[in-house]
């Protein structure tokens, strides 16, 4: 039997007195690609800082590759980008090769250089970070999530600072990953576009799951028709079967 | 040789082993801190220390204890500001002022209940390390070893919550238990600092030396090597200038802090002008 990758268990989280997260219980298993959407203010970002412990639990469990959340150790299994960081000095004296480093437990030389070539930065790895564009700054964060090949991504909002091309070659290697290695991902964005293309799940997050399941069945949905509009729900169905028949 | 003179004076050694000790300490210190943008805790936490070393000058310490004394009720009072700043409610900034002036007045409270500011208070406020006691260098010593212990091994985690503390949140990084040690070695370093600086000019030794090295655009290894030295280097040039100018020691390390920061700062645009 399979471990599950993520589980949550009846999720509850609060903002001082505003409930932002109401009860979510959900699984991801290995090879599952999950895209998470939802209005703004509407928990994605809180839900993933829960179950990275980013935020403390108020209400509900979360367990990582079959263990608690308190227990879990192998954080070099999960690559993480945050859809911004929280306080990044532009003073910071860190170069890219040493933000690359953090958290890893062996240092490959190669392999840095490696990943920083695929994500095109290959010739700022000795440059400061602080010094980078913001475009640079997250293709650093993009190639530190992925360097310890890691068994679970999450990204939120993770190409939004991206020109196309990047963006395009970003996303064909979170696929590819996902298909040929078993990476589970889960990506939160508001480009449902994007969800329909390359992710196989889906959960539509309003402070509680409005809904969770595969494209067939989003596609079916007619409460999901009152969401997004016909025209709309339409597009992304539309993107998920060429994706599926030209993948 | 006139050093060479001046070094033979037990006191004069003990001062410059004290000063250099304790603005090493700083100085590796200031660069976490400065880079979270919480530079003001030094002067934050020198206001605690005025309250905390009038409360043991009431309570009838020796003067030879008094900074061993105040030590706890200053790491209290950072773990406090830690605290408050934790709170969603409250902005660092704002939990260091509040800290900082509750401090400064039960100082002012305390020290006028004991009759008035006396000569060992304002040796603390404008600081003497001339007075250095054999205590006092130990302090400074084992806050030396704990700081020097503290970055080399946490280290990694160091520099993931300076980067970023949600990032290091995420990659397991112990960040809360990173923070205390942090907040109670800046605490401690700040008590023993009161005594080169003086409570008013505390917050120098942890901003100035970090600063400057900040603007050298070093990595992150060397910028706190350079933040180490622009601390020894001021430390000893002005103890050495305060002897022959006959000047108060503590404002004189604390104008060769600033006269570094201003000649790399010159020396940057120097060096732009010219490209």
């Amino acid at each position: 039997m399979s471990v599950n990758i993520i589980t949550t268990e009846n999720l509850t989280f609060c903002y001082n007195s505003t409930r932002v997260l109401d009860d979510i219980s959900l699984g991801l298993e290995k090879g599952d690609y999950l895209g998470i959407v939802g209005p703004n203010g509407s928990g994605k970002s809180t839900l993933i800082k829960n179950i990275l412990g980013i935020l403390p639990l108020q209400t509900g469990k979360v367990f990582l590759f079959g263990q608690s959340l308190h227990e879990f150790s192998r954080w070099d299994k999960i690559g993480y980008l945050p859809q911004k960081l929280s306080s990044l000095n532009t003073h910071f004296p860190g170069s890219v090769n040493e933000i690359l480093e953090m958290g890893l437990r062996r240092k490959n030389a190669r392999e840095k250089q490696q990943v920083l070539e695929m994500m095109g930065i290959g010739h700022l790895a000795a440059r400061l970070i602080g010094e980078l564009s913001y475009g640079e700054q997250q293709r650093a964060l993009l190639a530190r999530s992925l360097i310890s090949r890691p068994e679970l991504l999450i990204f939120d909002e993770p190409t939004t600072a991206l020109d196309p091309e990047t963006r395009d070659s970003f996303y064909a290697l979170t696929e590819k990953l996902n298909r040929e290695h078993g990476t589970a991902v889960v990506l939160v964005t508001h480009d449902v576009g994007i969800i329909g293309k390359f992710a196989r799940r889906m959960l539509y997050l309003d402070k509680k799951i409005i809904f969770t399941g595969t494209f067939e069945d989003f596609c079916a949905s007619s409460e999901m028709t009152g969401f997004f509009g016909s025209g709309s729900q339409h597009i992304i169905c539309h993107q998920h079967d060429t994706a599926k028949r030209n993948g | 040789m006139v050093f060479a003179e001046i070094l033979k004076f037990e006191f004069v050694q003990r001062a410059l082993v004290t000063g250099l000790l304790i603005g090493f300490s700083c100085s590796l210190l200031g660069v976490f801190l400065v880079l979270r943008r919480l530079s003001l805790i030094g002067d934050g936490l020198a206001h605690v220390t005025f309250g905390s070393v009038a409360a043991v000058i009431l309570l009838g310490f020796s003067p030879l204890y008094v900074t061993l004394a105040a030590l706890p009720l200053v790491v209290l009072s950072s773990l406090a500001i830690l605290h408050l700043t934790r709170s969603r409610r409250i902005h660092g900034d704002a939990a260091i002022g509040i800290v900082s002036s509750v401090g400064i007045a039960l100082g002012v409270i305390m020290a006028s209940v004991s009759g008035g500011y006396n000569a060992d208070l304002l040796s603390y406020l404008f600081g003497n390390i001339l007075t250095a006691t054999q205590a006092e260098l130990f302090l400074s010593l084992f806050i030396f070893c704990a700081v020097i212990l503290f970055v080399v091994f946490f280290y990694p985690g160091l520099f993931a919550l300076t980067f970023d503390e949600e990032l290091a949140k995420s990659i397991g990084v112990k960040t809360n238990l990173i923070n205390i040690i942090l907040m109670a070695l800046t605490a401690a370093a700040v008590v023993s600092a009161m005594k080169i600086a003086g409570i008013m000019l505390v917050s120098a030794l942890l901003i100035l030396p970090p600063v400057t090295a900040l603007q050298l655009s070093f990595n992150f290894k060397k910028t706190l090597v350079a933040s180490a030295l622009f601390a020894v280097f001021s430390v000893a040039g002005g103890m050495l200038f305060s002897f022959f100018l006959n000047m108060p020691s503590g404002a004189t390390i604390v104008i060769f802090n600033a006269l570094f920061l201003f000649v790399v700062l010159f020396a940057k645009k120097v060096i732009q002008v010219r490209r």
